[in-house]
C-alpha cells in the first residue's frame, strides 16, 4: 500500500521526477562504467599475459616494450637481431622463447610472424595454453592462423586465403597481392589480443617484405630464396628456474653484440597500474562527486515538493498514518527513483558495453564482460542505495516534523 | 494493490455495535490546552460530555477554539492537563501511536476541504482509510460502492482520480471515506463552506441520515448558524469553555 501510495504521488509530479529520474541515472551509470570499466580492464589487462618471465626488445620503455608486444598497442621503435633470438634460445637458463615480429595488418587485425614455440608455450589467462578451434598450426610458408573475432567479423573458414597488407591500418595502399596467404587453423576464443590476431611463420614476414622478381622466383620454387628473417621485434622467455629471472635479465640488458632490453612483465604491468591508479582515483572522486550532486537533487526536489504536500500529509495523519508511516512514505519514494535509476542504469550500461565491445577491444585492447552483475556491482549499489537513504532522510525527517505539527486547521 | 493487511486485527467490528451503547461518547474533564508558539488565550474546558449517537452541532465565532477542540477529540493534540476520554477509553494517556491506531478505527473525520489525496482514485482513497485501520476488508469496493450509492454519488467515480470531482462530490467522499470503518464517532468541520446553497442542503441531509443509519456520534463544528436546523443538540462554543487565564 505504501509503495502503490509512493508511486502515484511521484505520478502526481511527472516533471520533475522525470529529470530527477534522468540526472540520477546519469550519475548511477557513470559510477558503475568507471567502477566496471576499472576492474575490468585490470581483468583483461592481467589476464593477457601468463607464465612469461621476460619479455626482450629493443631498448625504449618497458611499458613501450610491453604494450606493444604483448598488447598490440602502439609500434616497435625498432627490431632486435634474429641471431639475438637464437642465442637466447641456447641459453640453458631459458626453457623455450617465442620470437614474434609485428608490423603487417590485414583489414585492420595486426599480423604477428612467430614459430611454432607461440602455439605451444604462449599461455594466457590462468596458464591456459592456446588451443585451436578448428584445424592445426601453419606449416609451410604462405599459411596462417588466426584468433577466433578475426575469422568470426570476417567469417574465414579454414582453407579461405586473405592477403596481407604493409603497415597497421585498415585500409593500406600497399597490399601484398601477389602472396596471399591460406588460412590453416582457427584458435579458440581466448580474451585477448590473440583473438585479434593472424599469425603467420616468421619466413612468410620475411617473404611478404622481399621485392616483386624475387617473390615470383619464390612462388615458383620455395626454396629458391633464403627468407630466414635477419631480425624479430620482440621475444618472450620462459626460463628454466624463477631464481634465474634476475640474472638473466642483467645479462641481457648488458648483452654487448646486440642492444637488448629486458623486462618482466608483472612489473611493467604494475608500473602500468600504477600510472593508471591516480587517474582512476580521480575518476573515481568526480563519478562519487556526480552521484552525490544528483541525491542532493533528489532530495531537494521532495524538499521542494513538502509545502504543497502538506494538505496529503494532514489528510495521512488524519486517516491514522503515524509520523514514522509519513517518514516512511518519503523515503519509499526515494528509494523508488533510485532503485529505478539502479536499474535503467545497469541496462543502459550492458547495452553500451555490448555494442561496444568490439571497438575496445580493437582500439585499445580492452576486453570487457558486458556483464554487470558481479559482486563488486552489487557492492556498489549497495553503497549507492545506502547513500540515497541517507540523503532523503533530510526531506523525510522534514515530512515527519510535518506530520507531528500538522493539525486538523490545514486548509 | 492489495488492500487487505497482513495483520492479524482485533475484530473490532463485532464489539463496536454493542459495547459503548450506554454511556458517553466524549467526556472531557479540566482539560486545559494552549499552543506553545502563540499568544492567543488557550482552551479549557472545565467539563463537557456526549452522549454515543448524539448528533452535535458546535458553533462559535472564528478563533473561538472549535477547531482546536476538533483536533484535541480528533487525538493529533493532547491536552496539557485534564482527562479526556473517548468511547471510555482514556484518550489523553495513549501513548501517540494508540491514538493514530484509535483514531482509524473509530473515529472519521472530514475537513472544510482538501479531504481527498488528489492523484489518487476515488476508491483508493477510500482504500488507504481501511489500510491504516488495518480493517483487513477484503471487498473495500462493494462497502464503498453502497456507501456511494447511499450518499447519491455514481458508482462509477470510484475509478476516477479524486482532483476531477467537483467540490461538492469529494466531500461526499471525505464522508465515505469517513464512514468506511464504520467509525462510533464523525468529527466534521465545516464541510459546507465551499458549497453553494443546493449542494449544501443535500450534503446536510445525506450526512445526518448516513450518521442515523450508522448510528454514529457527530459533531458538527461551524459557525454558519443556518445549519443548526438539521440538529437536536446544538452547543455554543463559549458555554463550553471558561477562558483560560491569558498568557
Amino acid at each position: 500500500m505504501l509503495v502503490s501510495l509512493a508511486w502515484s504521488s511521484l505520478g502526481s509530479r511527472k516533471k520533475s521526477v522525470i529529470l530527477t529520474f534522468l540526472s540520477l541515472l546519469i550519475s548511477i551509470s557513470v559510477l558503475l562504467s568507471v567502477e566496471h570499466i576499472r576492474q575490468q580492464a585490470k581483468e583483461s589487462f592481467n589476464r593477457t599475459i601468463s607464465d612469461v618471465d621476460l619479455i626482450v626488445g629493443a631498448p625504449s620503455g618497458q611499458l613501450n616494450l610491453l604494450l606493444y608486444s604483448v598488447f598490440r598497442m602502439g609500434s616497435p621503435t625498432s627490431n632486435i637481431n634474429y641471431a639475438s633470438y637464437e642465442a637466447l634460445q641456447e641459453s640453458k637458463l631459458v626453457e623455450w622463447a617465442i620470437p614474434i615480429s609485428l608490423g603487417d595488418s590485414h583489414r585492420g587485425f595486426r599480423v604477428m610472424g612467430t614459430n611454432d614455440n607461440y602455439f605451444q608455450h604462449f599461455k594466457f589467462g590462468n596458464k591456459q595454453a592456446l588451443s585451436f578451434q578448428n584445424g592445426n598450426a601453419f606449416a609451410s610458408l604462405f599459411e596462417a592462423v588466426i584468433g577466433a573475432d578475426v575469422a568470426k567479423e570476417l567469417g574465414y573458414k579454414v582453407g579461405d586465403s586473405v592477403v596481407i597488407s604493409h603497415g597497421i591500418g585498415n585500409t593500406s595502399f600497399t597490399n601484398h597481392d601477389n602472396t596471399p596467404f591460406t588460412i590453416t587453423g582457427i584458435l579458440s576464443a581466448t580474451g585477448t589480443p590473440v583473438d585479434k590476431t593472424v599469425h603467420v611463420s616468421l619466413n612468410a614476414i620475411e617473404a611478404i617484405h622481399l621485392s616483386a622478381s624475387k617473390q615470383s622466383q619464390l612462388l615458383n620454387d620455395a626454396t629458391s630464396v633464403n627468407t630466414t628473417p635477419d631480425s624479430v621485434t620482440a621475444v618472450m622467455l620462459g626460463l628454466t628456474s624463477k631464481f634465474a629471472t634476475f640474472k638473466l635479465q642483467r645479462d641481457i640488458n648488458n648483452y654487448k653484440t646486440d642492444r637488448l632490453m629486458a623486462i618482466l612483465p608483472g612489473v611493467a604491468l604494475t608500473e602500468l597500474w600504477q600510472m593508471m591508479g591516480t587517474v582512476e582515483n580521480l575518476l573515481r572522486v568526480i563519478s562519487i562527486l556526480v552521484l552525490i550532486s544528483s541525491l542532493f537533487g533528489l532530495s531537494t526536489m521532495l524538499l521542494a515538493s513538502m509545502q504543497q504536500r502538506k494538505n496529503e500529509i494532514a489528510v495521512l495523519r488524519v486517516l491514522g498514518a503515524g509520523p514514522g508511516v509519513i517518514f516512511t512514505l518519503v523515503l519509499v519514494e526515494a528509494l523508488i527513483l533510485v532503485l529505478l535509476a539502479i536499474v535503467a542504469a545497469i541496462g543502459l550500461l550492458s547495452a553500451a558495453l555490448t555494442l561496444s565491445s568490439d571497438w575496445l577491444a580493437s582500439q585499445y585492447g580492452l576486453f570487457l564482460s558486458a556483464n554487470l552483475l558481479t559482486l563488486e556491482t552489487l557492492k556498489v549499489v549497495s553503497v549507492i542505495t545506502l547513500a540515497a537513504i541517507v540523503t532523503s532522510a533530510i526531506p523525510a525527517f522534514e515530512a515527519y516534523k510535518n506530520a507531528l505539527h500538522s493539525s486538523l486547521s490545514s486548509k | 494493490m492489495s488492500a487487505a493487511p497482513e495483520q492479524p486485527l482485533k475484530n473490532e467490528a463485532h464489539s463496536k455495535n454493542t459495547a459503548p451503547n450506554q454511556g458517553n461518547a466524549f467526556a472531557l474533564n479540566d482539560v486545559k490546552y494552549h499552543y506553545a508558539d502563540s499568544n492567543s488565550s488557550g482552551l479549557h474546558i472545565p467539563t463537557w460530555k456526549v452522549n454515543y449517537g448524539d448528533r452535535v452541532f458546535l458553533h462559535g465565532h472564528s478563533g473561538s477554539g472549535k477547531t482546536t477542540l476538533l483536533n484535541l477529540l480528533a487525538g493529533v493534540l493532547t491536552p496539557q492537563s485534564g482527562e479526556l476520554s473517548l468511547l471510555g477509553k482514556p484518550f489523553s494517556a495513549l501513548s501517540a501511536r494508540q491514538r493514530d491506531k484509535f483514531r482509524a478505527q473509530h473515529i472519521g473525520v472530514v475537513f472544510q476541504q482538501f479531504n481527498l489525496i488528489p492523484y489518487l482514485s476515488v476508491l483508493k482513497n477510500i482504500e488507504l482509510a481501511t489500510y491504516f485501520a488495518k480493517a483487513g476488508k477484503t471487498n473495500v469496493a462493494d462497502a464503498a460502492e453502497a456507501l456511494l450509492i447511499g450518499l447519491k454519488l455514481p458508482a462509477t467515480i470510484l475509478q476516477q482520480p479524486a482532483n476531477t470531482l467537483s467540490v461538492g462530490q469529494q466531500q461526499r467522499v471525505a464522508i465515505a471515506r469517513a464512514l468506511i470503518n464504520k467509525p462510533e464517532i464523525l468529527l466534521v468541520d465545516e464541510p459546507t463552506s465551499a458549497l453553494d446553497a443546493a449542494a449544501r442542503d443535500a450534503f446536510m441531509t445525506i450526512l445526518i441520515d448516513m450518521c442515523k443509519q450508522h448510528n454514529t456520534t457527530l459533531i458538527f463544528v461551524s459557525h454558519d448558524m443556518y445549519l443548526k436546523k438539521f440538529f437536536e443538540t446544538s452547543v455554543e462554543m463559549s458555554s463550553l469553555k471558561q477562558p483560560a487565564e491569558s498568557m
